[in-house]
């Protein structure tokens, strides 16, 4: 009796961890005197759609940088697809960090590319040796997910705000990654085209059945994309719960952030 | 009073001496890098044609003026001593020495030096280094490697090529009021000049070019968030670049004078 429950209970704890794909415990990060993250404690799920609020400064940016490693932690742990990042040797980070894509606050195209090559730049990167047509269907394909096919032969200063961040997503998207990490996705953009990006934001999650955390001051991107809503404050999480939960909490400071 | 002026100089120094650790600092991962696989081969080839071909017509243009001018201005003097037919001798030694590898690599500073360190601040502002990185390349290597190396290659090439010039300006000149057959004056340039004139000043720009590309990549790389800090890393990379060529030529002089005792 007591062997199967605690197998049962076993297995269960598995399936838990199997599920968790980004968990930060204690997590902390400091730029000399200025202490941005100061306890981090936060758990993404598979499929989940987590969005982060908080005030500009905040150290938000900061966060998700620390999970693709463009900013090292000082203290705590992060754990990435059950694996502590601070255990694994280089080659074996570099395979994780392969499945999180990150979708830059500004894009980030790079000026001196056209759409296509900034697209096949982290193709070539990853598979030295793709053939020049399988390169081809898979930027099309990734062109075509974000709606601009078109656009294929633009240099980013040709494109707006918005097919900016398409580009931006779609060079993210090419590498089929697991996590996808979006800073401020509508930021700058008119209520329209953040309403379209909040939407493929939808779709890349059914399509690719990523889990994603996105970072926004869109409060109508968070109703819209939230499985789970995170407030940010003085470098610890301040609140958190579903979209609804959090409109209807009684802290003032929290609801100034759904007015 | 006293004790202000007193703290203003120390951060004043304070600033001078962090900056000069971070240069050093950041030319010694330059070689650290070069050194390890991967090569990226392609953007190096890439950026030297840029390099090299941007800045071509500017120093062609400029060393042509050069080498006519000095010759015009120079005559009159040379014709005082009744020496005018040292004219092609001194001309060429002052262009090969001194004017070309220096006025070249000003110009240099200015156009590439200034765009390698604008180029890279931007693409830190808009973090598109962030995104390089998360794109399994390591952007020191694939950005300030490749450039750094590139200026350096290129510099010594557009050197020469300043310096052909400069002559052919300078054949010109002397036809202004004279008449030289090509044959006669570049073999008078050829027989004037020595070993010692044309290798050191070519070495010379070697480490002019280098300068130039770290002190860009440099000030671009690490510059501060913000559009003006795009400005401010072209415009300090060209000042700073500048005085970098001035100093290295003073060393350099002093060292070749040394050599040929
Ligand atoms: N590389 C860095 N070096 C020093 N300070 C930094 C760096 N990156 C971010 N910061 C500081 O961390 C704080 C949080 O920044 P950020 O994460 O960009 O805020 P936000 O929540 O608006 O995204 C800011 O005060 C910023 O100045
Ligand atoms: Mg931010």
């Amino acid at each position: 009796m007591t062997d199967s429950t605690t197998l049962i209970k076993k297995g269960d704890d598995n399936k838990q961890n199997d599920n968790i794909v980004v968990e930060m415990i204690h997590l902390k990060k400091s730029f000399e005197n200025n202490h941005v993250l100061q306890d981090i404690n936060l758990v993404v799920n598979k499929g989940e759609n987590v969005v982060i609020l908080g005030q500009s400064g905040t150290g938000k940016s900061v966060l998700i940088k620390c999970i693709v490693g463009l900013v090292e932690i000082d203290d705590g742990k992060l754990i990435l697809f059950g694996q502590d990042i601070s255990l694994l040797k280089n080659t074996e980070l570099v395979q994780i960090y392969r499945k999180i894509g990150f979708l830059f606050q500004s894009a980030a195209l790079y000026d001196s590319m056209s759409v296509r090559e900034n697209l096949e730049f982290p193709l070539k990167r990853q598979q030295r040796n793709l053939k020049k047509e399988e390169m081809d269907l898979l930027v099309k394909e990734a062109l075509h997910d974000v709606g601009l096919e078109k656009a294929i032969d633009l240099s980013p200063s040709e494109l707006s705000g918005g097919m900016r961040k398409r580009v931006g997503l779609a060079r993210t998207l090419i590498l089929k990654p697991e996590i996808m990490l979006y800073d401020e996705p509508t930021t700058g953009l008119d209520p329209i085209t953040s309403k379209e990006i909040s939407n493929l934001i939808l779709e890349v999650q059914k399509k690719y059945n990523t889990s994603s955390i996105i970072i926004t001051h869109d409060i109508e991107c968070a109703k819209l994309i939230a499985n789970r809503v995170i407030v940010i404050k003085d470098g610890v999480c301040a609140a958190e719960g579903s979209y609804a939960d959090l409109e209807k909490s009684t802290d003032p400071w929290i609801r100034s952030f759904f007015e | 009073m006293e004790n202000s002026s007193k703290t203003i100089s120390d951060s004043v120094l304070r600033k001078f001496f962090l900056e000069v650790y971070s240069i050093s600092a950041f030319t010694l991962r330059f070689f650290k890098e070069v050194l390890k696989p991967p090569y990226e081969l392609n953007e190096l080839l890439k950026q030297s044609f840029l390099v090299g071909y941007k800045s071509l017509p500017l120093i062609a243009i400029t060393g042509f003026i050069i080498g006519l001018v000095l010759t015009i201005q120079s005559r009159p003097t040379l014709a005082k001593f009744g020496a005018e037919s040292w004219l092609p001798a001194m001309v060429a030694v002052s262009i090969i020495r001194e004017i070309g590898p220096v006025i070249t690599a000003l110009i240099f500073a200015g156009k590439v030096g200034s765009g390698i360190g604008a180029e890279l601040a931007s693409m830190k502002v808009t973090e598109q280094i962030d995104a390089m990185q998360v794109s399994d390349t390591n952007p020191f290597k694939y950005l300030v490697v490749t450039r750094v190396l590139s200026a350096t290659l290129m510099l010594p090439l557009l050197v020469i090529f300043a310096d052909a010039l400069g002559l052919c300006g300078s054949y010109i000149g002397i036809n202004i009021k004279g008449d030289v057959s090509a044959y006669l004056y570049f073999s008078q340039v050829f027989q004037s000049l020595e070993f010692n004139d044309v290798i050191p000043a070519i070495i010379k720009t070697v480490f002019f070019g280098f300068a130039i590309g770290i002190i860009g990549s440099y000030k671009g790389y690490n510059s501060n968030k913000g559009t003006e800090g795009v400005g401010k890393a072209a415009n300090t990379s060209v000042v700073f670049a500048s005085l970098m060529v001035f100093i290295i030529d003073m060393i350099a002089v002093q060292i070749a004078s040394l050599l040929q005792n």
